[in-house]
């Protein structure tokens, strides 16, 4: 292949990351805008999205589209029970210091991590893909499912954000974030508020998951590459922005697409992580971002 | 009555020095070599106790400057053949400057961002011990043969894998460690981290240069780490990429937090306790780290002080 086809070929793969990518870190930057939290079990919400995924899939026979969907509703809202439990019985205890919960959720990390491995096993286990449709392009054939896991995610991060520029719901959140003792004597309850969004982050990541294994299996330690280029996305996107989240997954997600396909990926990583510490170092509110109040 | 409690807490020490000498007698051979390994790690747990502890910075990158030390030391020893004190030295010399380094622009962040960046910087260290695998062997990592760990002194030469010279120099080294610890926890510049610690604006308003104390702060803690990283590589001969992953970011911290942030002992105490602990546990279980994820949540929801800090509070005030 010559280099046009290749860099196209890159582009997509790209984007595909970046779709997923968007997702997970749109989650991770909900929780933080609206929370002022950082959840660092947020790659295990992930992990556990796509191994939850596999159980579910695996549940019925017939149709691989029948058990992709299945898995497409009930893992979601699953991962949204376990974080709600999370958020109630440590975070919310907490008071949600900073740098308590963030001892508190690498503690959650591990238990997770663990019993996913304890009941799920080491093995990395693949999701039947719920149509199998190559589009043929004049240079290489490229798999529909992956095209429709970028449309798909569009979808989502559309209807988050309907949902949360459009609705009641949505007004409540982003007065919460605003300021959150304002809220509270407008009568807004805070705290059912926290709960909401902490489960709601980790159904987005779960979502995002669901979406990934059919094209990259399932596996108990998946999370942790979802969770730093997550907060990568939200560093540079500037954190607690929604727009600067979407636009920097999609750069991070192609340059990563494009750099892992003409460079060795473990460069592309030391050089991203490097240039992303900087930013935060020197510009931390995100280079899209606004200045904090 | 200052003098009093100094004179007090300095034979606590003692005495806990002087304990481990002696249990070298009493303690069977397994445990022998347990606690030589858990010295040098809670020689990291004490480097990080003095950035977490004292100066209140939550690092989640402490890994690279105990990896700094492994790799620092290790490698000269297994390519160039150097010497085990030179190979030392170079260690400690490569942690302090790392620190240095990362500790002059993650500083410029607090909080949660300087969390992050740490991570990332510790994470991007990694990296680079996976990416010159050609050197590093990477995972798999590489094994100093045991010719090159003696260390040459005037007059006589000490074989490091040897199980006895292993467990006396690592008590030499935690004493020294404890000491100075202790020394910088009296001294005013130990007063100024706590006082960072606790107001860090308050401590700028009386004049003092914050930014330099945790500077100085960061790169005592990081020579501190990267000694016990040298000492772990010459002592067990194993240098790899492992150590150099979050896990032994978070770890120091479990530590810490366990045996009490911001008490000299308590690093200690907290090491040696997480040790047994996972060690007697994996005998019915594989499942050592859901140990250590509710031994996190329950100490920051229980006893945020850990063990000797509740101890301190309740009983001995005078403890450093």
């Amino acid at each position: 292949m010559s280099f046009g086809p290749h860099l196209l070929l890159a582009t997509l793969e790209g984007l595909v990351t970046a779709a997923v990518l968007a997702l997970t870190a749109l989650g991770l930057s909900l929780v933080f805008g609206v929370m002022r939290v950082v959840n660092v079990a947020h790659g295990e919400f992930f992990m556990l999205g796509a191994v939850l995924a596999w159980f579910f899939s695996t549940l019925v026979t017939g149709s691989p589209a029948v058990g992709f969907l299945l898995a497409l509703v009930l893992s979601p809202l699953v991962v949204g029970l376990v974080a709600l439990v999370c958020e109630r019985a440590v975070l919310r205890r907490l008071n949600y210091d900073p740098e308590a919960t963030i001892v508190a959720t690498i503690g959650m990390l591990y238990i997770i991590q663990q019993l996913a491995l304890t009941f799920y096993g080491p093995e990395a286990r693949p999701v039947q893909a719920p149509f199998n449709l190559r589009i043929a392009l004049p240079w290489f054939g490229y798999s529909g499912y992956k095209l429709a896991v970028i449309v798909a995610s569009i979808g989502l991060i559309l209807a988050t954000w309907l949902v949360l520029t459009r609705t009641r719901i949505g007004l409540v959140m982003r007065a919460t974030q605003f300021d959150r003792e304002t809220a509270q004597n407008f009568g807004i309850p805070v705290d059912k508020v926290y709960a909401a969004v902490f489960a709601l982050g980790a159904m987005l990541a779960a979502v995002a998951a669901v979406l990934i294994v059919p094209i990259q299996q399932a596996h108990y330690l998946m999370g942790l590459d979802p969770l730093l280029l997550s907060f990568i996305v939200v560093i540079i996107g500037g954190l607690g922005s929604l727009r600067g989240t979407v636009v920097a997954a999609v750069l991070i997600g192609l340059s990563d697409g494009i750099i892992s396909v003409f460079f060795s990926p473990t460069l592309a990583k030391m050089i991203a992580t490097l240039l992303v510490a900087l930013v935060l170092v020197f510009r931390p509110q995100g280079l899209f971002g606004q200045a904090a109040r | 009555m200052a003098g009093r409690a100094t004179t007090r807490a300095l034979l606590l020490h003692l005495a806990v020095l002087a304990a481990l000498v002696l249990l070298y007698w009493i303690l069977p051979d397994y445990h022998r070599g347990v606690l030589a390994r858990v010295l040098v790690l809670a020689v990291f747990a004490a480097g990080y106790n003095i950035v977490f502890g004292y100066a209140g910075q939550l690092s989640l990158g402490h890994a690279m400057f105990f990896a700094a030390g492994i790799y620092g030391a290790g490698l000269p020893v297994y390519h160039l053949d150097w010497g085990v004190g030179a190979a030392f030295a170079t260690g400690v010399g490569a942690g302090a400057l790392l620190a240095l380094v990362v500790g002059m622009l993650a500083l410029r962040t607090t909080g949660v961002a300087f969390m992050i960046v740490t991570m990332m910087f510790s994470q991007v260290f990694y990296l680079t011990t996976l990416y010159f695998t050609q050197w590093t062997r990477g995972e798999e990592g590489l094994v100093l043969p045991q010719a090159a760990r003696r260390l040459a002194l005037p007059g006589l030469e000490i074989d490091l894998s040897d199980p006895a010279s292993r467990y006396f120099v690592a008590v030499a080294l935690f004493s020294v460690v404890l000491m100075a610890s202790f020394a910088i926890v009296r001294a005013p510049f130990g007063r100024v981290l706590v006082a960072i610690r606790e107001n860090e604006e308050r401590v700028r308003m009386l004049g003092y240069d914050v930014f330099s104390n945790k500077l100085a702060a960061m790169v005592i803690s990081g020579a501190f780490c990267a000694a016990a990283g040298a000492a772990y590589a010459v002592l067990f001969g194993y240098i790899g990429s492992t150590f150099a992953a979050i896990q032994y970011s978070i770890l120091p911290l479990l530590w810490v937090l366990l045996g009490g942030a911001g008490t000299v002992l308590g690093p200690l105490l907290g090491t040696v306790f997480m040790f047994y602990v996972v060690d007697i546990t994996s005998g019915y279980t594989s499942a050592y780290l859901l140990i250590v994820g509710v031994a996190l949540i329950v100490l920051v929801l229980f006893f945020p002080k850990g063990v000797l800090g509740t101890i301190r509070e309740r009983w001995l005030k005078w403890l450093p």
